[in-house]
Parts: C-alpha cells; sequence; structure tokens
C-alpha cells in the first residue's frame, strides 16, 4: 500500500538553529504511526510542516506521491489533511452542532436570504459523533459542557466528516486522566478503521502502543529511532522514549528512585534508613563513583 | 432478578428525571431570562405606585422612549456578542443627524441627498473603528474611546464653524422633508392610539438581529468570535471581517437614530448624545449579554431597553424627581447583572 504522507530526510532550521534534522515517516491509510519525544525533540515543529503553518527547508515531503510544500493550514486541509491541536479550536459557549459545522456551516436559500441549514447541521453532527461512537443526548448543549475527552473526540469527528484523510493529532491525551485517555484512544482507533491514516503525536509510550503501527522517535530534533510495531516491544520502546542509558544513570542519581529494580538495591542498601531521607539530606556520596 | 429489576427501574427513574431537568435548563440558558423577569418586575411596580402607567397612551409613551434606546441597543447588543465595546455609539447619533441636516441645508439639496450622504458617513466612522481594532491589536475600548472624543470635538467644532451657533438651522422648509418624516419621525394611529413610528423601526430591527444572529453564517461567526477568536481563526472565520461588520451595524442603526433625532425636531444640538452609549451597553448586559462576549441575544438587548423605557417614564408617572432616573438605571443594571450571573451559574450547576 501506498503512503499517504511520507517524509523523507525532512530538516527545518530557525535561524543557525536546527529544529528537526533529517526526520522521516510514512503514513498509511488505515495506520497510526506515533511520532514520540521528550519536550523540545520537535514534535511540534514536525506537527507543523504536517499541518502547513510551516515549510520545510530540506528534505522530501510527498502527499499521495505527490512532492509538496505546504503554504498554508488551508492548503493542507484541502489535501486532506487535518490537524486536531491541543486547545483544539472550539468555542465553549457555543452548543456542539454549531461548533462542528464552525467556518464551514451548509446553508440553504440564496442571497440574504440564504440561512443555516439546521435541521441538517444538527443531524449530521449527531449521526458523525455517533460513528465514532459517541451517543450524545443533546448536540446543543454548549460543548464546554461535554468533558475534554468528549470535546477531543468532537474536533477529531469534525475532521473525518470534513473529509480528512490524514488526521494529525498533538498530544490528545496529554492534559486527560486515565480514563479519559483510554475514551480517545478508542476514538483515534475508529477513524484509523474508517481508512484514515493518522499521525498521534505524544510523549506517552503506553498509550503509542496501544494503538500505534510504526513509531518514530525523536530526539533534540533528529531521529533517535524509527520501528515497525512488530520489531519493539512496550519496554524497549518506553526505555528508548526515556532515554535508555540517560535514565539509568538519572535513577542512580535519584538514589534509585526512578527505576523500581535499582530503588529495591538502594533500598537495601540504605538499610532502615527510608531512601527519601538519605538522598534529600546528603548529596549523595555513594553516587560518585556510579557518575564516573 | 430483583436486583437487576430494580437497576432498571432505577435507571428509567434518572432518565426521567433528565429530561425535566433538561426543560429546565432550557429555561433557564436562555439569555433573556434575567432581563424578562426583571421587566416583569418594574411593570408591577410602576403599576402599583403609578396610577396612570397602564392606560394605553402611557404605554405609547413607554415605548417610544424604550424604542429610542432599543435602535441603538440591539446592534450594540450584538457587538457585544462578538466580544468588543463601542464607546462612540451615543455621539455617532448625533454626528449622524448633523451630517444630514448641515450638508443639506449648506447644499440647499434635497434632504434625501443629505440623508445619503450622513449614512456614508456613518458607516465610515463604524469601518474606522472596525479596520482599527483589527489593525493595531488595540482593545475595543481605547480605540472606541478615541472616536468618542474626537466626535464629540468634530461635533461641536464643526457644528460652530459652519453654521455659528451650537445647534443646526431648520431644515423644516426643505425639499423632501415631509416624507423623510413620515419615514424617520411620524405618528402611526393603531386602536385609536398614537405610535411612534420608531417602535416599528426597533421592532423590525430586533427581528433582522435575532435571525442574523441565530440563522445565518454571519451569527455563527459572531458567537464564535466573541466566545473564542483564536479557534474562530483556526477555522477559517473571517474574524476581522465578522467585527467590521458588527461595528458597521452599530452604525447603521446610529443613523437611523440619528434621522429621528432630526426629523423630529427639525434642529439638532450639537452637543447631544454624550452618556448615552453607556445607557445603550447598559440595556445589552440588563439583557443578558455577557461583557468577555460569546453569549446573549437581540431579544434581551429589546427587553433591557424596554427596561430603561419603563422606568425613565415611570418616573414622571409616578410624580417623582425625574433626576432620581439614573439612581434606578445604576441600581437595576447591578440588580440585573446578578440576577443574570445567578441564573447562569444554576444552569451550569444543574
Amino acid at each position: 500500500m501506498s503512503a499517504l504522507i511520507e517524509l523523507t530526510d525532512v530538516s527545518k532550521q530557525y535561524g543557525h538553529i536546527k529544529a528537526l534534522d533529517a526526520v522521516s515517516l510514512e503514513v498509511h491509510p488505515g495506520e497510526i504511526t506515533c511520532v514520540l519525544g521528550d519536550n523540545g525533540a520537535g514534535k511540534s515543529t514536525l506537527i507543523k510542516i504536517i499541518a502547513g503553518l510551516h515549510r520545510h527547508d530540506a528534505g522530501s515531503f510527498t502527499v499521495e506521491g505527490e512532492e509538496t510544500r505546504l503554504g498554508s493550514p488551508r492548503e493542507a486541509l484541502d489535501r486532506g489533511i487535518a490537524t486536531v491541536y491541543q486547545d483544539l479550536a472550539v468555542v465553549p459557549l457555543m452548543p456542539v452542532w454549531r461548533n462542528f459545522f464552525l467556518g464551514s456551516e451548509p446553508t440553504v436559500g440564496r442571497g440574504p436570504f440564504a440561512r443555516l441549514d439546521v435541521a441538517h447541521m444538527r443531524r449530521t453532527t449527531h449521526a458523525a459523533l455517533l460513528r465514532m461512537g459517541i451517543d450524545l443526548r443533546d448536540v446543543d448543549q454548549p460543548i464546554g459542557t461535554l468533558s475534554g475527552g468528549e470535546r477531543q473526540c468532537v474536533a477529531i469527528a469534525r475532521a473525518v466528516h470534513f473529509g480528512a484523510k490524514v488526521l494529525v493529532l498533538d498530544e490528545p491525551t496529554a492534559a486527560l486522566g486515565v480514563k479519559q485517555s483510554g475514551v480517545v484512544l478508542k476514538y483515534v482507533a475508529n477513524a484509523r478503521d474508517q481508512g484514515l491514516g493518522v499521525v498521534l503525536i505524544t510523549h506517552n509510550p503506553h498509550h503509542a502502543y496501544l494503538v500505534g503501527d510504526r513509531f518514530v522517535l525523536l530526539k533534540r530534533g533528529a531521529m533517535a529511532g524509527s520501528h515497525a510495531r512488530a520489531d519493539i516491544t512496550l519496554d524497549e520502546l518506553t526505555r528508548q522514549m526515556a532515554g535508555g542509558s540517560e535514565l539509568d544513570q538519572l535513577s542512580h542519581e535519584l538514589g534509585g528512585r526512578a527505576a523500581p529494580g535499582a530503588a529495591a538495591e538502594v533500598s537495601a542498601a540504605a538499610g532502615t534508613g527510608g531512601g527519601a531521607d538519605g538522598a534529600g539530606e546528603t548529596p549523595a556520596p555513594p553516587e560518585k563513583p556510579a557518575a564516573e | 432478578m430483583t436486583a437487576t429489576s430494580s437497576t432498571k427501574e432505577s435507571a428509567e427513574e434518572l432518565d426521567e428525571r433528565l429530561v425535566r431537568r433538561s426543560l429546565v435548563r432550557g429555561a433557564m440558558s436562555r439569555p433573556e431570562l434575567g432581563a424578562v423577569v426583571g421587566a416583569l418586575a418594574v411593570f408591577v411596580f410602576f403599576s402599583v405606585v403609578a396610577d396612570s402607567f397602564l392606560e394605553t397612551s402611557s404605554l405609547s409613551t413607554v415605548l417610544y422612549a424604550s424604542s429610542t434606546i432599543g435602535i441603538m441597543a440591539v446592534p450594540v447588543a450584538l457587538l457585544m456578542i462578538g466580544g468588543e465595546f463601542d464607546l462612540s455609539t451615543g455621539v455617532m447619533v448625533t454626528s449622524s443627524a448633523l451630517v444630514s441636516s448641515m450638508f443639506s441645508y449648506q447644499m440647499t439639496a434635497n434632504v434625501w441627498v443629505g440623508i445619503g450622504v450622513s449614512l456614508l458617513v456613518t458607516l465610515a466612522i463604524g469601518v474606522f473603528n472596525g479596520v482599527m481594532l483589527s489593525r493595531t491589536k488595540l482593545p475595543s475600548f481605547i480605540i472606541t474611546l478615541g472616536t468618542f472624543l474626537m466626535l464629540t470635538g468634530l461635533n461641536l467644532g464643526l457644528t460652530k464653524q459652519i453654521s455659528g451657533t451650537v445647534s443646526t438651522k431648520s431644515i423644516s422648509d426643505m425639499e423632501g422633508f415631509p416624507a423623510a418624516q413620515k419615514v424617520f419621525a411620524s405618528q402611526l394611529t393603531l386602536f385609536d392610539v398614537d405610535f411612534q413610528v420608531t417602535i416599528l423601526w426597533w421592532f423590525g430591527l430586533v427581528a433582522v438581529a435575532t435571525w442574523v444572529l441565530l440563522r445565518t453564517r454571519a451569527g455563527n461567526w459572531i458567537f464564535a468570535v466573541g466566545g473564542g477568536s483564536d479557534a474562530a481563526r483556526a477555522v477559517g472565520v473571517p474574524v476581522a471581517r465578522t467585527k467590521i461588520g458588527l461595528y458597521m451595524g452599530v452604525a447603521l442603526a446610529a443613523w437611523i437614530s440619528g434621522q429621528h433625532l432630526l426629523f423630529n425636531y427639525d434642529v439638532v444640538q450639537s452637543g447631544e448624545g454624550v452618556g448615552n452609549e453607556l445607557i445603550y451597553i447598559a440595556a445589552a448586559v440588563i439583557g443578558g449579554c455577557l461583557l468577555t462576549g460569546g453569549y446573549g441575544s437581540a431579544v434581551g438587548a429589546a427587553v433591557g431597553a424596554f427596561i430603561f423605557g419603563m422606568t425613565s417614564k415611570g418616573i414622571v408617572y409616578a410624580q417623582w424627581e425625574p433626576d432620581w432616573f439614573k439612581f434606578f438605571l445604576g441600581a437595576m443594571l447591578l440588580l440585573a447583572t446578578l440576577l443574570n450571573a445567578w441564573i447562569r451559574k444554576r444552569a451550569e450547576a444543574s
């Protein structure tokens, strides 16, 4: 199957700061490509290039096999790339159905008598949400009264309804609790099952591994790894994501509280003294040999 | 078995309650509710304390007073829903009347020419407010405060320069005056009671504004730019164009008001109008508009104007000192805003 979008060695510089260096990724229909990385890893730069907010400086960016350099978010939308940002672009006080069609309202009638096709808008909103698995009792309620997860889903459903082929999701689970995150991931999987290619940006390897087909790891603007699901385990993904060897070192520096394995060793060594107190009072002389 | 049936029952009960609650919430979440309750209270109050308040001629007078405020309060409410203020509305009405009158007089033209020129000039003021706002991104409070002061100065300065006094010359003997007076300042007789034509303008504006707000794309955009302009921009709503349009709507209403002012008295005092802008805003706020934008209604603003009309005339019918009018308005504004806030909190909690 050919890729919906494919980035090959894409780079982006802001002034003399290299924000993105030779990053490659592909998105296929009916698949979820996860982009993982810590803060400052270049995730938002990558998203801005795909969404048409910024142009890349080097490398190739193809949409359905065609080389492109997107000039605006509108252009990206016209090519079927819809981006759902963290703030979701919804107006909290407005009813769900008005939000759903905001900016692309269907009308009936001509000229000065053109009016909103309210019945159609209500029906379509309800149906589109139902397809995503949300049975909203009242599409007239202000969207601000929905939970964070539901709002995310409305934003996703909106993108799907307006003909997106590629759905780019910017940290959809970042501000959500465990249960809500699960709900959102279910809808993401739902969008995938409808044949969309999904780019899921996250810094949570657990969420990524639940739904992802491909994983691209970013670190300091460069690729730190690219794996198909079959080639990697959750543990390995988590380790790489957290920085692998860096994490091991960190667990030493923190007196072993970060990694469970190391924690057992340290608390055994500290005896009955209590790990936290010991780490807090002294700048940990026992760690010194480990740092060298 | 019993356990399942009881769960089922409680589920049904819950559903029923949900329906009932959402009905109440439906009524409670109307932005006009606070204003309607307030209007009823004011009406009952003056019916009791002023004997002549309930006569039909009084009703006509009250409606006329309400209409002169309401014609402006309605577009001002739309602007507030769009998240902006306009402090220049009061003097803009006077400017519009002055331009119309002085142009016709100086050019010895048909008054309709003056009316047309005035429409263009007033709309241009609205465009100026809107474009300045979109270009500079300064708060509308500052921009329109500037326009307010400039217009106040221009009204007095230009009128003195051109007419030699602070008021315009009478244009009542000029060509087209009777027809224009019929349109902007005539009496209509209905069931043996005389009504001012401005009441029709007012009702017409409320109807058009409500239709625009609830049933057109522009209305959707007005709510969106007021409730979350970044989100609106992100989904392709023309934010600047919507706001400029709102300022032009305010200007259009100022033109209607201004022509009424002119053809009702055939001369215009150039210092008039200062302070009215706050009354229009107060009427919109009493009518349920949020100061922060994104919420409110045209009908609410009309009811707010009606409260003002009832109060200003009710005080006269009750034979009190009219000086108390402003005090009453202030108290009413606070009460209505508190009531609105309380209702909204209750509606959101349920």
